[in-house]
């Protein structure tokens, strides 16, 4: 599978996965996309990666293990809904603020500091299961 | 009755709990002088109880509640009242004397910050226990104090010893916890309340319910096991692997006096009834009786004291199960008094063990002038326990007698013999070590400091002051105590001195001579009962670990048999079940759907369905796997493109992307698992295959016509459709549930999917490696050692 065109073309058809994946994230509140489906897309983008230039180029890219994204997804998501602890509403009731950054108004919410969880723990768990099972390859 | 509310008492509940998280880091920076700084915790609970005193003396009660889950009528609601606070003050007091004693009984121990954690936490539990009203908050508080009964008795965790102790106190007592909660749950729906003072108030409606006798034998139970009744006793014994200050605290003075608690809180609501004076007098009696006389058998320290326990906890049982306004009082003395002298005596076991390095009592001796205090506070402890003027244990003693004058003559020559074997057993702890001509010991023996004397002093003061002081003890403690177990005013009239011959003092004179007579003939007494255990050969001790051996056994046979490990017979039966439950109800009950009508397809839906269709053809008549797996995507991308033809953008999008990763993964799965190239299964097996296949595929097919054919329900669309905009501020529909109208349910959706990928690489690393048994077998279970591999996919 490791042609020398699927090789070169690989890196730069992850990244731009990779930021599509974002993209789809940020978006999915308006538009069709979201956490999942973005997670998916980032998860496809790696294993696409880890295909081409071999599973150690991919985790040496992302530094950490999969998993602990997925981990640090899960405490977001479970964050975002702690959140409305302080403020004195029920579990997981969404908060939004509208601060102003660089001159435009933009919307942050606790659904949206959960959807982002969503995206790491889908993209984390699905990239340690492609990886896990694209390495037997090298060893 | 006046009822106050004080707010401090959550304060008071939660205290043990915030010092049981910060004394790790208090040990770290005192080391063992932790235990002063963390004794002012306990300490202070019981000054705030104290205050409470004159009010629960004069009748009233003090309450605190906060809603918890108002949905279910669960409270964190507190309740003060005699039969609370005597036992808040006994755990605060002892507690905060146990902590003192703990920093010098285990200074130097590297996990002591755990320990007084561990041991804090169960404070806080027990006190929770006995203070609770809501019946759920009494509830969680009855298992927390079995869990940090656990993390307690096997805090020695490199001892097998500890462990299987520890594992076995809590499968005793966490089995006797689920009896409770189903006892407590069919008390709250008789009642139709979840508060205890309530349910106290209701007078005769349990009695009279027809669920009398269920709730009766659940509560009973719950209270066997955590007391110790036989034939539940073993495990209290056995607890005696932990230190020292966990057995004086815990499995003497407090947490197995939870039963008692608990049948002595009910006695007004479920007390007074022939079952009732039948079952708990008839199992105390025997506990008494079992307890002393295997007290006898014992040479170690710990397992005297610990056999005792359990005799006193039946002697507790059996006056409770009397219902009568006298043995009530003298039950209500009694604990009072064993809490106090059972301590004590404890952490003068513990003393000795630590400063003499042995704690059996045929290789001590001659101690007296070696550790002069602790010998003192170690004869004022068994001269209560003995029932001998002028401790509190001869107030009770004196009274109890007198209570059960009017019952049976059983339970009275009962109580008598195991007076007297407990005198017995109280002099051998508290002179054999002493007396005598001096023994050599492994360690040289001397005074220990103050951390550990300050305890078992204090107590026998404390034991030796409420008897003098006996009116007032009675009058401000004791008296409101026995008047909330009764469930009516009690007359209290204690002397510490009898004012005239009564029968009570003949039948005290009686279990003297028995118990000296007994005393001196020990040695002896131990012999014969030690030849009679031999000969019976068998006890539930030995019995738990039948039981436990057979169901891990079973679950091994069963395990075996039905997961073999084969995925092709997971796959089979888990779709043909599907299959069959699609389809049976549709066929038994002759509802198929109607075929509906159906638009004439445009050119490109056609289309869309046509690839669809050619990708199923072939992935069945693909040569190899990986064709088919390429195939089966295909199909997949086709179904996409329907699901965006027909606006559910979302779907669609979905759906893509599950495609080429379950394409990308099956491969990888394929090349993973050294599955052959060409797939080789005979042709029946084909045929079997294919049959479920379409059984399912059909299934489904049918139920979603039947689905559609219904009318649509357009109230949760129309919900979305108006407020997600509005109220979560999202224009995609599907998104804002997703993280928002139903947040909770993806947080736990995403917890799965980070659980299976963690199973998933855990499979993946372990099946290349080694083998490993499909059940972990128990130290005691060594007979069978060839559990098959987990091969789970090969």
């Amino acid at each position: 599978m490791r042609t020398l065109i699927f090789r070169t073309v690989a890196p730069y058809i992850a990244s731009l996965m990779l930021l599509f994946s974002i993209f789809v994230l940020l978006r999915g509140h308006n538009d069709p996309g979201g956490g999942f489906i973005g997670g998916l897309i980032g998860a496809s983008g790696l294993a696409i990666y880890g295909l081409a230039c071999g599973v150690a180029t991919v985790r040496r890219a992302i530094r950490v293990h999969p998993m602990s994204i997925a981990g640090i997804g899960l405490i977001l998501a479970a964050l975002a809904g702690i959140l409305s602890l302080p403020a004195g509403v029920p579990f997981m009731t969404g908060l939004w603020v509208y601060p102003t950054i660089l001159g435009s108004e933009a919307a942050l919410s606790t659904p949206m500091l959960f959807d982002i969880g969503v995206y790491c723990v889908v993209m984390g768990a699905i990239t340690s299961i492609a990886l896990c099972l694209e390495e037997y390859d090298g060893d | 009755m006046t009822s106050e509310t004080h707010d401090w008492i959550f304060l008071a509940a939660a205290a043990p709990f915030l010092a049981a998280l910060v004394a790790p880091v208090l040990h770290r920076l005192l080391g063992a002088r932790a235990g002063w700084v963390l004794a002012l915790v306990p300490f202070a609970i019981f000054l705030q109880f104290a205050s409470l005193v004159p009010l629960v003396a004069a009748g009233g009660t003090a309450t605190a509640a906060a809603d918890w889950l108002p949905a279910y009528g669960v409270r964190l609601s507190y309740f003060i009242d005699g039969l609370s606070l005597v036992f808040a003050l006994l755990i605060s007091g002892i507690g905060t004397l146990i902590v003192v004693y703990a920093g010098g009984y285990l200074a130097g121990h590297p996990q002591l910050g755990r320990f007084f954690s561990f041991i804090l936490m169960f404070m806080g539990a027990m006190l929770g226990l006995v203070i609770a009203d809501n019946l759920i908050a009494l509830f969680i508080y009855w298992e927390l104090t079995s869990i940090t009964s656990f993390l307690l008795i096997g805090f020695d965790h490199s001892r097998a010893a500890s462990r299987r102790a520890a594992l076995q106190a809590l499968l005793v007592t966490g089995g006797g916890g689920l009896a409770l909660m189903a006892g407590v749950l069919l008390i709250a729906s008789v009642t139709g309340t979840k508060e205890m003072s309530e349910v106290l108030a209701s007078g005769d409606v349990l009695r009279n319910s027809l669920l009398y006798v269920p709730i009766l034998l659940l509560v009973l139970g719950g209270a066997f096991t955590k007391s110790a009744q036989f034939p539940f006793h073993f495990w209290l014994p056995n607890a005696m692997e932990a230190p020292t200050p966990v057995s004086a605290y815990l499995h003497s003075a407090t947490m197995v006096k939870a039963g008692v608690y608990l049948l002595m809180r009910l006695q007004p609501v479920l007390g007074d009834t022939v079952l009732w004076m039948t079952i708990l007098p008839l199992f105390g009696a025997v506990t008494l009786l079992v307890g002393t006389l295997l007290a006898v058998r014992q040479t170690d320290l710990k397992l005297m004291l610990a056999y005792t326990t359990v005799a006193s906890l039946g002697l507790l049982v059996l006056l409770t199960g009397t219902s009568s306004e006298k043995a009530i009082e003298g039950a209500v003395l009694y604990l009072f008094a064993h809490s106090l002298f059972k301590g004590a005596l404890f952490m003068v076991a513990g003393i000795i063990d630590h400063e003499a390095g042995t704690r059996d009592v045929t290789k001590l001796g001659g101690l007296r002038k070696l550790m002069p205090i602790t010998f003192a506070a170690a004869l004022v402890g068994a001269i209560s326990m003995a029932g001998l003027p002028v401790m509190i244990g001869f107030v009770a003693k004196e009274v109890l007698y007198e209570g059960l004058l009017g019952s049976s003559i059983w339970l009275l020559a009962a109580a008598v013999a195991g007076n007297a074997l407990m005198l017995v057993i109280g002099f051998a702890v508290a002179l054999k070590p002493f007396l005598g001509p001096e023994v050599h010991t492994p360690k040289h023996a001397h005074e220990g400091p103050p951390a550990l004397w300050l305890g078992p002093v204090v107590l026998g003061l404390v034991g030796l002051a409420s008897a003098l002081a006996v009116g007032t003890t009675g009058s401000l403690l004791l008296g409101p105590m026995a008047a909330a177990v009764f469930g009516g005013p009690v007359e209290s009239d204690l002397h510490l001195i009898p004012t005239y011959i009564s029968a009570p003092l003949l039948l005290s004179i009686l279990t003297v001579i028995l118990g000296v007579g007994a005393f001196l003939a020990l040695d002896r007494l131990r012999d014969l009962v030690a030849r009679a255990l031999k000969v019976i050969g068998w006890g539930p001790d030995r019995g738990f670990d039948q039981v436990v051996s057979v169901i891990v056994r079973f679950s091994a046979v069963l395990t075996r048999s039905i997961q073999g490990g084969r995925l092709e017979v997971y796959m089979t039966v888990t779709l043909a079940l599907v299959a069959l439950t699609l389809l049976l109800p549709m066929g038994l009950t002759g509802t198929w759907p109607a075929m509906p009508a159906m638009p004439e397809p445009t050119f490109y839906e056609a289309g869309v369905i046509l690839i669809a269709l050619l990708g199923l053809a072939a992935v069945v008549a693909a040569r190899t796997r990986l064709t088919a797996i390429v195939s089966l995507g295909i199909q997949g991308f086709a179904v996409a493109l329907i699901f965006m033809l027909f606006g559910a953008p979302d779907l669609s999008f979905t759906q893509f992307m599950v495609e080429t990763l379950s394409v990308v993964i099956l491969t990888l799965a394929m090349t993973r698992l050294n599955l052959a190239e060409r797939d080789h299964r005979p042709s029946s097996q084909r045929l079997l295959d294919g049959t479920i296949a379409i059984t399912c595929g059909a299934g489904f097919g049918l139920i979603l016509l039947a689905v559609t054919q219904q009318a649509f329900d357009r109230r949760l669309t129309d919900f979305f459709d108006a407020y997600s905009r509005t109220i979560a501020h999202g224009r995609n529909v599907v998104n804002v549930i997703i993280v928002d109208f139903r947040g909770l349910d993806t947080l736990g959706e995403i917890a799965v999917v980070m659980i299976t990928g963690l199973a998933i690489l855990a499979v993946v690393r372990l099946s290349g490696r080694r083998r490993v048994p499909v059940v972990p077998e128990p130290e005691q279970v060594v007979a069978s050692r060839h559990s098959r591999g987990a091969e789970t996919v090969r």
